[in-house]
């Protein structure tokens, strides 16, 4: 495995890593919505830089799954973004746990 | 011919999801009626030509793997599906004078419905590891919204919770699917335990606790139940029927999936199977301990969701041809005395405007028919005879007795104590007489209550003919057995 791809798969375990911290500690969910699309992030990566190909040409079913990846992980932040509107209507607040659940 | 309708059972419900978002009552009526009725004549079809052929592949559009993604429909993945028809189309029925065509509310729920069918089939079919992440995702995209139209601020709380915690659980299964595919050079389910027996590592062994983590998270088992309770209790009832029946069910079924069929026998992550029954047994205790506690009738039973997803986890060490059997048993058995309790709390909740069970007394004049169907299906979830339920408590018990688990048996045991107690507890909280007035019965004088009551006891009385009309059942999902549990 070349120096860059090393580099590269650190950078996704880190950010990985940040983006499981940032969803666990963040109160608010706007918050937790950006780590999530961190985690997608440090996948795609993850993907791409393991489907490289050191010795040829680089493999495409990585690069396809990663293009599919991308598409959902649009779409469940726009859908989450849209619930996320609809609790802000509901209850007056952006976070999950509220002092008065209820 | 086969092959059409296998891929029918996929598109059909799709379909009909393009047609129901068109804006006409005719459209959604075509939709939700091509896309849910033809899918028992579908499965009928099918299942002869897997008793006749076994189970098969169907590569999509002629690509072949490992480039291709291939279908694979087998015993196991007919049963799922024929629940899926049977109590997806029964709840649909029930559904039906809630969410009318032609209202808003219809609108908004027929797509979903009918995408949610459409994926949790193709999710049951798939035998592409990367295919199934998209299903996953279909069915996680296609259910929250369903949970959310109950429109109370606790449904959407609950919904956004949800949320969250399942994108995270795909997004750790994504990460263990990359490094499978990394190892193996292969995304397909079958073919990929030659792959695993030759490079098998630590990075496939990481592989693989990743992917079971996110389906123990997808799935609710215990302690990632959290966010089932509030999910399952909020949203509207033929919702809850079919999030609880099935929803949760589709990741169990990958657990089954992956470790029964494509890792090999030898492969040492095959010791997580004593984790997941560490974890089935303690959520059989935790969630009927839970159950017991709550207050109102939907969170009891949502809670005993989470319990009786523990025995689906149990037999997993197990590996005999009756713990195979009770494995299905309870995959069948459970999903329709749930569904038909959830169905019957819809109609009570309607009926009393509470289901707190402070509030349902004097239920068996009330609603008769709703109470009726909820102490048959528990009949079934306690495990008495001679329902479904029993059937499958009984095999697990004589799977774990000739193992010699006595933990689990114990953990069984008192398991099944806790349900009949907190069946008992929702009975008894219905026949109490508060005070001796009179109520009437909201069900008998209403068309659609006694309609949307019928829905409930006829998955009621399925669960419970399970019991005794089990042979032919158990013949054709015998055939399916993985390899390593067929050995005596």
């Amino acid at each position: 495995m070349s120096a860059t791809a090393t580099i590269y798969l650190l950078t996704a375990a880190a950010v990985f890593g940040i983006g499981v911290y940032g969803l666990l500690q963040a109160r608010q969910i706007l918050r937790q919505l950006l780590a999530i699309n961190l985690m997608g992030g440090a996948t795609f990566l993850l993907l791409i830089t393991l489907g490289g190909g050191a010795d040829g040409p680089p493999d495409p079913v990585p690069q396809a799954m990663v293009l599919t990846g991308i598409v959902i992980a649009v779409s469940a932040t726009a859908f989450a973004l849209a619930l996320l509107v609809k609790l802000q209507d509901a209850t007056g607040s952006s976070d999950l746990d509220p002092p008065d659940a209820e | 011919m086969p092959s059409e309708f296998l891929i029918g059972l996929i598109f059909l419900p799709l379909l009909g999801a393009c047609l129901a978002v068109l804006p006409w009552r005719w459209s959604i009526r075509l939709g939700v009626f091509g896309g849910l009725a033809s899918l028992p004549a579908l499965l009928a079809a099918l299942t002869l030509a897997v008793i006749r052929d076994g189970a098969w592949y169907y590569t999509l559009g002629g690509w072949t793997a490992p480039l291709g993604i291939r279908l694979f429909v087998d015993p196991l993945a007919l049963l799922m599906l024929w629940m899926v028809a049977i109590i997806g189309g029964v709840a649909a029925a029930h559904a039906w004078h809630d969410f009318r065509p032609g209202t808003p509310a219809g609108a908004r729920f027929w797509p979903l419905w009918l995408l949610l069918t459409a994926a949790m089939n193709a999710l049951f079919l798939s035998a592409d590891l990367f295919n199934l992440y998209v299903c996953l995702e279909l069915v996680t995209l296609a259910a929250i919204p369903l949970i959310a139209m109950a429109g109370t601020a606790t449904a959407i709380r609950a919904a956004m919770r949800y949320l969250l915690l399942a994108l995270l659980a795909s997004l750790v299964y994504l990460l263990g699917v990359a490094l499978l595919y990394n190892a193996t050079g292969t995304l397909d389910l079958y073919l990929m335990t030659d792959g695993l027996a030759a490079s098998g590592g630590p990075a496939t062994s990481l592989a693989f606790a990743l992917i079971a983590a996110g389906l123990l998270l997808k799935g609710a088992v215990f302690p990632l139940h959290v966010w089932l309770p509030n999910a399952h209790a909020s949203a509207p009832g033929p919702v809850s029927a079919v999030l609880s029946a099935l929803v949760v069910k589709t990741a169990i079924y990958l657990i089954y999936r992956i470790w029964l069929w494509t890792l090999p026998a030898e492969d040492p992550m095959q010791g997580a199977v004593e984790l997941f029954a560490v974890l089935g047994a303690a959520a059989l205790i935790y969630g009927g301990i839970l159950a017991l506690l709550q207050e109102r009738l939907k969170l009891v039973i949502a809670y005993s969701t989470v319990a009786q997803l523990g025995y689906l986890l149990l037999v997993l060490p197990l590996a005999s041809v009756t713990a195979w059997q009770a494995a299905s048993y309870q995959l069948l058995s459970h999903g329709l005395a749930k569904a038909a309790m959830f169905l019957a709390a819809a109609n009570i909740l309607h009926a009393v405007g509470s289901d707190r069970l402070a509030d349902l007394e004097r239920l068996d004049q009330r609603t008769p028919l709703s109470l009726f169907a909820l102490a048959l299906a528990g009949v079934s979830i306690m495990g008495l005879p001679p329902s479904g339920g029993f059937l499958a408590k009984w095999l697990l018990l004589e799977a774990a007795w000739r193992e010699g688990r006595w933990l689990l048996l114990a953990a069984l045991v008192l398991g099944s104590l806790l349900a009949a107690a907190y069946v008992f507890r929702i009975l008894a909280a219905g026949l109490r007489r508060e005070d001796p007035t009179e109520a009437e019965d909201a069900e008998g004088t209403s068309p659609i209550g006694r309609r949307q009551a019928a829905y409930a006891l006829l998955l009621a009385v399925l669960a419970l003919v399970a019991g005794f009309g089990a042979a032919p059942i158990l013949d054709i999902v015998d055939a399916g057995i993985p390899a390593g549990w067929s050995a005596p």
